[in-house]
């Protein structure tokens, strides 16, 4: 099962090699991962997405716990939380393309960030599934190049 | 505030850490730091390799339980301790590896003896760190140092620049140290103490399944009075033994792959299995669905990635085992209940396991003028009242050592468990000799593993440091022949040792004694005669032995441990 994990670690040279290193040489797999700084600039917040039955949960949550730079980890999944990827894809857009491909940027709310006389750089934020069904979508068009990033998450406060 | 020199802080920091004794070897990025070093009173063991130098202050760190401390040179001196920072990674021993480096401006450009030590051990320390500022130094030192010795120890290296080293630094007032990140649990939680204790007072064939946590924790007393009060039969995993004595009568000696079969057995049918500062190791469980098939199973251990990552735990109890034990001694005191009635109603099922014992006691057949491995060990045991420091190297020796030496105090035995170093117990008993000079240390050897640190026959020597190496010789990789024996057809690939040294005449070239046993009689003479000569000077003692004698029982691989073979 898919699993969204959010870790809050020291903003150190060599961190993320901790949390690397831990998932490679204990057999666990990493689907995504993005790491940045928080508001406090000592802190790094990481997001990784990865699959695994509950004892394998278990004992990712705790080795990355153990890791002495590692301060906080919760596994977002486990309740209500928007997620979100960003993708750049640059699309052939030709004469006979240019307006379908037009068409296609608005109807997933992306925007046109660079454009050339053959093609047109677009950028399309949304869950990985949204990402996703564009890329499908542009597939057929002619993708000529595209760049994804990791899945970002936070909780959903609570309702009361 | 005191003004520093980096080098003189670092020493500072030893001295307040109680250090007294550390082993290593020079180069160009750690000689201000042994220049220095000179004139202070810490005591600096010259080893003849690196990796020595990692495992002799892992055997004074195992007898003591104090820290031990290595200074290693940057580059390949810094490589050749990895092996032993695993060692005492997977045995959970409390080390502080000081490491030289390049100079800060140039890290990275494949300086001369330059390697990216932090990134090599990051996976078999259990933290490390690059010194890059020189107000760093002191904080990180006392930093290493506490997270070395609490919670589930470990070893702690930390990489020093030569220009930190150099540079003047601020020796800042020490405070206690509390960081944000790390705070092991030491106390139980009482609810799960409650919870394991009514689960052990409704057992009808509990048994106590005892690891090295309980050593590492000071807890053998606790386990004692918790066994001895309850009628509990003990059975211990290889870095557990010791830490309940070997010779008394619920004692069922070792577990798994080479354990006892009552042990075995007794696990097998039990219906309450209290796992205290043991990981389930593959060694141990054998097939995994067939371990303990039967039992509820309590789990003390400080380190919660140790609890249900190989079996499934029924009552998990995160604590230090030591604080956990004289909790559940407590409640048991004042719960109400009758422990004598419970006590005696366990006597049914010892007499079960007495006559797995009868049927199968550790034993081996006589074959006359034939050394046989385990005799000889008999033998240290019997001549030494099974008071010796033993340290082992690895394979049949560490087998037979573990198996034939009755093993009544904790730290005692002192061996590579959890990676299987061969060539560990000659460093390690310098190490345990540099701690306790009035105690007899005894190396069980192989004639394979311990060619792989001999060299440290010459660190004896230069330090006054007299250890029996025991030689158990039989011209072979015994262990690894045994699996070809009984696996692969009798092919012997690159087992049979066919260039060995005289090992009398070796001792001799190094300044030590050798002696030499060939037949059964010579055993008894030659260890009494070696007991006397260790008082002046190293001596090694080889011991011709049964040439194909195997170590038994022995459960196969991926077998339950309840299919063992028998003698």
């Amino acid at each position: 099962m898919k699993h969204t994990i959010s870790v809050l670690l020291q903003n150190k040279p060599g961190v993320l090699s901790r949390v690397t290193g831990l998932f490679s040489g204990r057999g666990f797999n990493i689907e995504s991962l993005s790491v940045a700084e928080t508001l406090d600039e000592n802190l790094s917040c990481l997001t990784l997405v990865t699959r695994g039955d509950n004892s394998i949960l278990e004992q990712i949550t705790k080795q990355l716990h153990k890791l002495i730079d590692v301060i906080k980890v919760t596994d977002i999944s486990e309740n209500e939380y928007v997620e979100r990827e960003m993708a750049l894809i640059r699309v052939k857009a030709e004469n006979t393309t240019r307006a379908e491909v037009l068409r296609v940027i608005d109807i997933f709310r992306g925007k046109v960030v660079d454009v050339s006389p053959k093609s047109y750089a677009v950028e399309v934020t949304g869950s990985a599934t949204k990402i996703q069904a564009i890329v499908d979508i542009l597939r057929p068009i002619g993708i000529k190049e595209i760049v994804r990033t990791g899945t970002i998450a936070m909780a959903r406060a609570p309702k009361k | 505030m005191e003004k520093l020199k980096g080098s003189l802080a670092i020493i500072e920091c030893l001295k307040e850490e109680g250090v007294k004794t550390i082993f290593g070897f020079p180069g160009g990025a750690v000689i201000d730091l042994y220049d220095d070093l000179l004139d202070s009173d810490i005591n600096h063991v010259l080893v003849r390799h690196e990796q020595g130098a990692v495992h002799a202050a892992d055997g004074l760190a195992r007898v003591t339980g104090d820290v031990g401390v290595a200074l290693l040179t940057s580059g390949p001196g810094a490589t050749n301790g990895v092996t032993g920072i695993a060692t005492a990674y997977l045995d959970s021993i409390p080390l502080v590896i000081l490491t030289g480096q390049v100079p800060t401006p140039l890290i990275g450009n494949d300086a001369f003896q330059e390697v990216d030590i932090v990134g090599i051990t990051r996976p078999c320390t259990k933290h490390n760190y690059l010194v890059s500022k020189a107000e760093d130094l002191v904080p990180t030192l006392r930093e290493a140092f506490h997270v070395a010795r609490t919670g589930r120890p470990g070893p702690v290296l930390i990489d020093l620049p030569k220009d930190v080293v150099a540079s003047i630094v601020d020796f800042t007032e020490k405070k206690p140290i509390r960081m944000q990140n790390y705070q092991p649990t030491y106390e139980p939680h009482m609810g799960q103490v409650e919870k394991a204790c009514k689960e052990i007072l409704k057992a009808k064939n509990p048994v106590l399944y005892v690891g090295g946590g309980v050593i590492l924790s000071n807890a053998n007393e606790e386990l004692t009075n918790l066994a001895r009060t309850l009628n509990i039969p003990v059975t211990m995993t290889l870095m557990g033994l010791g830490g309940f004595p070997g010779s008394d009568p619920l004692s069922m000696g070792m577990l798994g792959m080479h354990g006892s079969y009552a042990s075995n057995m007794a696990v097998a049918k039990s219906d309450v299995l209290i796992a205290v500062g043991a990981r389930f190791d593959d060694r141990v469980t054998g097939r995994i669905d067939a371990f303990a098939p039967h039992a509820k199973i309590i789990h003390i251990d400080i380190d919660p990635t140790s609890i249900s990552k190989n079996v499934a735990v029924d009552i998990p109890i995160v604590a230090d085992c030591k604080h956990a034990l004289t909790a559940m001694n407590a409640w048991l005191k004042t719960c109400g209940e009758d422990l004598d009635k419970v006590a005696a109603s366990h006597v049914e099922w010892l007499e079960t396991i007495k006559n797995w014992t009868d049927k199968h006691p550790m034993g081996y057949t006589d074959e006359g003028e034939t050394i046989k491995p385990q005799f000889v060990i008999e033998k240290l045991d019997e001549l030494t009242k099974g008071d010796a420091i033993i340290t082992t190297e690895v394979g049949q020796n560490q087998m037979w050592a573990a198996q034939f030496y009755k093993f009544n105090k904790p730290r005692r035995l002192i061996t590579s468990g959890g990676l299987g170093t061969m060539g560990y117990g000659l460093p390690a008993a310098i190490g345990a000799k540099m701690a306790f000079p009035d105690e007899v240390v005894i190396d069980v050897a192989g004639d394979g593993s311990i060619q792989m640190n001999i060299q440290e026959l010459a660190t004896s020597r230069q330090y006054n440091c007299p250890v029996i190496i025991c030689i158990l010789n039989n011209n072979y990789l015994g262990m690894v022949r045994q699996w070809q024996e009984l696996f692969y057809d009798k092919r012997y690939a690159a087992t049979i040792m066919e260039v060995t040294p005289d090992f009398v005449k070796l001792a001799e070239a190094y300044g030590a004694a050798g002696l030499r046993a060939t037949k059964t009689s010579e055993v008894e003479e030659t260890i009494k005669k070696a007991l006397e000569l260790v008082k002046k000077q190293t001596v090694i003692i080889d011991f011709r032995i049964a040439r194909e004698e195997g170590v038994f029982p022995m459960v196969p691989a991926g077998k339950a441990t309840t299919e063992m073979l028998l003698v």
